[in-house]
């Protein structure tokens, strides 16, 4: 299978709350960065996870079948998941996709900072 | 909330690559074509479904087949799949595509008999489509909430072929059916499917599955999909034939 073709920094801001950093690819071949990513970010004391789509530069159906899952996990963890940075053509497949009613999306950090 | 961000990844009129790839329709379905035999019923202005929508349990399900020893592309692979689509389902369950073929945006036509001989007329959105992969969505109504994704890649020297299902059973009825036996139903499905893919391509290979529930909860607020099961709503369509068939001999 190809390399995966994304990095994911994580970010912790408070102790509820962690930034997931995305720059690249979102496929099939991003799952075990995307899941490295949230355990790195997950800790008793989370109860935020963003994801900042601001580096986003592609993303397939697989992707957003990772996106899902990853939400289903939090969700059960008693966590959120917020976002921001989409761009007006990813905002519209998460619309299409259903994915914005599960998911809120904000315009900037602070934005999403201020709502976790 | 907010629907006016500003991403830094490219300038902002700069399309994305995998914009072409993508479904740009976001409300009602409709069918552009209605094939000849084929029953157009639960798809014209239906919502479509995604895996949060659904009532059941979350589950993935990849089925895939090596093709060992076929010299094809992952490409060749998706474009012979994209074309004879339909040609790879069992019997008794019909895949009326578009005109055009499998291409994003386009709304194909499904009437799939169910066990126990339940008829059932449905579509499909076709959310995503590239020369690897494509991705079929469900409407409201349909057995289930989701979406499939077909693909071909590439391991270890082989083109492997693969369907994997991101879904929950969209309403309580489809989800006792599910618990009853119609998750064997599918999966039987979707190996024949493979299956015939391969031979199409000269290669006799068992189709592995894994099957992995995401999440093991029923979501109760969406307990109003009932409204629109598909498989009730033929079914009483069917059973109103006699009906139409009078009206329409009175006039």
């Amino acid at each position: 299978m190809p390399q995966a073709n994304v990095v994911m920094h994580t970010r912790r801001v408070t102790p509820t709350t962690s930034i997931i950093d995305i720059q690249g690819d979102i496929s099939a071949f991003a799952e075990q960065e995307l899941m490295r990513a949230y355990n790195e970010a997950n800790t008793p004391t989370m109860r935020t996870i963003i994801l900042n789509f601001t580096g986003l530069e592609y993303m397939n159906s697989s992707g957003i079948g990772l996106i899902v899952t990853l939400l289903i996990r939090i969700n059960r963890q008693k966590q959120r998941m917020l976002a921001f940075g989409l761009s007006e053509h990813y905002q519209h497949i998460f619309e299409l996709t259903r994915l914005n009613d599960a998911i809120k999306i904000y315009d900037s950090e602070s934005a999403a900072l201020a709502a976790a | 909330m907010s629907t006016s961000p500003t991403p830094t990844n490219g300038q902002p009129d700069e399309q994305p690559r995998d914009a072409a790839f993508w479904s740009t329709h976001v409300t009602g379905l409709k069918v552009s074509n209605v094939p000849s035999g084929a029953l157009n019923l639960n798809v014209e202005g239906k919502l479509v479904n995604g895996p949060l929508q659904g009532f059941g349990r979350m589950w993935q399900k990849t089925y895939r087949v090596t093709l060992h020893g076929a010299s094809v592309s992952a490409k060749e692979v998706i474009k012979t799949w994209k074309e004879h689509f339909p040609e790879f389902w069992p019997a008794r369950n019909r895949f009326y595509g578009p005109l055009t073929g499998i291409a994003p945006g386009e709304v194909a036509l499904l009437n799939l008999t169910l066990t126990g001989g339940i008829k059932l007329s449905t579509g499909v959105l076709v959310l995503y489509a590239d020369e690897e992969s494509f991705t079929l969505m469900t409407p409201q109504g349909h057995i289930f909430a989701g979406w499939i994704t077909f693909s071909a890649f590439e391991e270890e020297g082989s083109i492997v072929a693969q369907a994997q299902v991101l879904m929950r059973a969209n309403d309580p009825i489809y989800e006792i059916g599910f618990r009853l036996g119609m998750y064997k139903e599918e999966d039987k499905f979707w190996q024949h499917t493979l299956k015939s893919l391969a031979a199409s391509m000269g290669v006799d290979e068992p189709v592995h599955m894994q099957a992995i529930c995401v999440d093991p909860r029923v979501q109760w607020v969406h307990v109003k999909n009932v409204w629109h099961n598909a498989a009730m709503r033929t079914t009483m369509y069917k059973m109103a034939a006699p009906l139409r068939w009078i009206r329409r001999s009175r006039r």
